[in-house]
């Protein structure tokens, strides 16, 4: 029997899809290793604590809540000390957070604090014997790589979108915790957080996103983009590199090799040619729908579903009958 | 005098490129390296870029490069000075393991008396997509350290710097010395003059075992992915627009 500590992430005193993601993976884990418990630390300004309920519903069986008013902005210096601290005395098997930007900072924190093996990006978690075993897709998700993680404790950070969360009902029991390090004691201050477009999932949350490339031929058109995106209701909009270059999209839209790797359910990649390192961001996505003019164009390749024509012309039909689709049910 | 001179180290790894078709090894736990080109993985190209614009801007200073391999490692140092570096270690090992807390003991060891201001390193290496070298180093070591950043500005004895969120974007500030991991955005990597790659060969190339320490994390297994099933054209214009409809609510399920 061994316990399992997660770190949930929270932004604005919500809880990040990650953070169940990464509940619903330790739950799985402690109960691979004869049942332990499933501890969650959540760390936020005063008020982050209503958000131990729904971490007992998908599995925590204790909340750790870190309520402090200098934790309203990522005081990574804070945060990693105090989860640290936390797992030191708790004995646990393994700390388990998301990878996304704030779990790819604290992991490794987390690793060198505690001296403990660390796996990233990880895609499936099992106990083999003394040893975790965890898959990673390396190369840009051309090479699966499975690790073997020796050592009592380990950190695992758990790729966004690789395990879904599950209700999985306790009665958390939470416990308020002071920060083992005062957040405004932090060497590195953040001045200022500057927020992007609002009223859109992120393209890491979002089941469905629609991606530009060049072949909308101007930034002007990427407004088709986001009236597709805006039929499907849920959908986050992406872009390609040679976009986010042309500043037609912030960088952070930017999904590729070295952009944002995403896996969504439903991926729409509109004027894409689908160069190789576009496609090592994309090609894990459930269903990929391909539209554009050249019918050799490499995204076709992948596209579960390939129209080939003008995008100009396609996509507002699309966005259309998808509005017509949802209207009717 | 003008503003103070920078020490920096920028730590660098040196990987296969990015566009190759990868096979298994016949060990099938590697990669096979036959035939793959290798050089300064991108994220560290931005690093070291970002370092001598630093170190150009503020007049004096050292950029020194540091990498844990083998010695094919060597080539890609000897790039780096070429680019403009003043010298380079070699931490040598047989390969670089999988466990980035021991390569993160290495580089501290080489670190930590080296009076460095700055140490930089890429958000991550293209082959095992980790990100936790540089900021294990910073932990080891002590020292702030800021991951993933896209625009970093050094005066005064300290830094700012831009990352990137999810949907969001973090302006901060910190104290040198300091670690800092760089995303692209930063700086585009020059390439080498032949007056640079000349001036290289009589650079300072150090090499020395790594100090890597107890290895607990190794590789089991590497495959590549399961193939998509081959794509499928389902009509042109407009006119397709229907049937996709359909497939997308009958099919696929996710309308």
């Amino acid at each position: 029997m061994a316990n399992v500590l997660v770190f949930a992430e929270t932004r604005g005193n919500a809880l990040r899809k990650v953070a169940l993601e990464a509940v619903t993976a330790a739950r799985a884990l402690a109960d691979a290793s004869g049942g332990g418990e499933v501890h969650a630390i959540v760390a936020g300004p005063p008020g982050v604590g209503a958000a131990a309920q729904q971490l007992g519903a998908h599995g925590a069986d204790v909340v750790y809540v870190v309520e402090h008013a200098g934790l309203s902005s990522f005081e990574r210096e804070s945060i990693a000390a105090t989860v640290a601290e936390r797992a030191k005395q708790g004995g646990y098997r393994a700390v388990l957070l998301g990878f996304s930007t704030q779990g790819r900072d604290l992991g490794p924190r987390l690793a060198a604090k505690l001296d403990a093996p660390i796996a990233s990006d990880v895609t499936e978690i099992s106990v083999a014997g003394d040893a975790i075993v965890a898959k990673h897709p390396g190369y840009a998700n051309k090479v699966i790589v499975t690790l073997t993680l020796s050592g009592s404790l380990v950190v695992l950070t758990v790729r966004p979108g690789a395990y879904t969360p599950k209700e999985a009902p306790h009665s958390a029991r939470t416990e308020s915790i002071q920060p083992a390090v005062d957040p405004s004691a932090a060497r590195v201050v953040v001045k200022q957080v500057v927020e992007g477009a609002k009223g859109r999932p992120d393209l890491g949350e979002a089941p469905i996103i629609i991606a530009g490339g060049r072949g909308l031929k101007a930034a002007d058109n990427f407004k088709l983009v986001e009236e597709l995106a805006d039929a499907f209701g849920n959908a986050a909009v992406g872009a390609t590199r040679a976009v986010t270059d042309d500043g037609w999209r912030p960088h952070s839209d930017q999904i590729g090799q070295t952009g944002r790797q995403v896996s969504p359910q439903l991926y729409v990649a509109v004027g894409i040619s689908g160069a190789i390192q576009h496609l090592a961001g994309m090609r894990t996505s459930k269903t990929i729908v391909a539209i554009n003019k050249d019918k050799d164009a490499p995204i076709f390749k992948v596209a579960d579903y390939g129209i080939v024509g003008d995008v100009l012309e396609v996509v507002p039909a699309l966005t259309t009958a998808v509005k017509a689709a949802r209207a009717s049910h | 005098m003008g503003a103070p001179t920078v020490k920096i180290a920028v730590c660098i790894k040196r990987t296969p490129d990015s566009e190759s078709r990868f096979r298994i090894a016949s060990s099938g736990i590697a990669i096979d390296e036959a035939g793959l080109k290798f050089d300064i993985d991108d994220f560290a190209g931005y690093a070291v870029e970002a370092a001598l614009q630093i170190n150009e801007k503020g007049g004096g200073g050292e950029t020194v490069i540091v990498a844990v391999g083998p010695d094919s490692v060597q080539e890609s140092l000897r790039k780096a000075m070429s680019m403009g570096a003043d010298r380079a270690v070699q931490l040598k090992a047989d390969s670089v393991p999988a466990d980035g807390l021991a390569v993160a003991k290495a580089l501290a060891a080489e670190l930590k008396d080296g009076g460095y201001d700055l140490i930089l390193f890429g958000k991550h290496a293209f082959d095992t997509s980790a990100g936790v070298v540089g900021t294990a180093t910073a932990e080891l070591l002590g020292l702030p350290c800021v991951t993933a950043v896209s625009q970093l500005d050094v005066a005064n004895g300290r830094g700012s710097a831009r990352r990137e969120l999810e949907g969001a974007a973090e302006l901060v500030e910190f104290p040198l010395p300091a670690v800092v991991t760089i995303d692209e955005g930063v700086a585009r990597p020059r390439y080498p003059s032949l007056k640079g790659i000349m001036a290289a060969k009589k650079k300072p190339l150090e090499s020395k075992p790594a100090q890597l320490g107890a290895v607990r994390v190794t590789v089991q297994k590497a495959e590549l992915p399961p193939e998509r099933p081959a794509g499928r054209i389902i009509g042109e214009g407009a006119a397709a627009v229907p049937e996709l409809v359909r497939l997308l609510q009958n099919e696929a399920k996710v309308l």
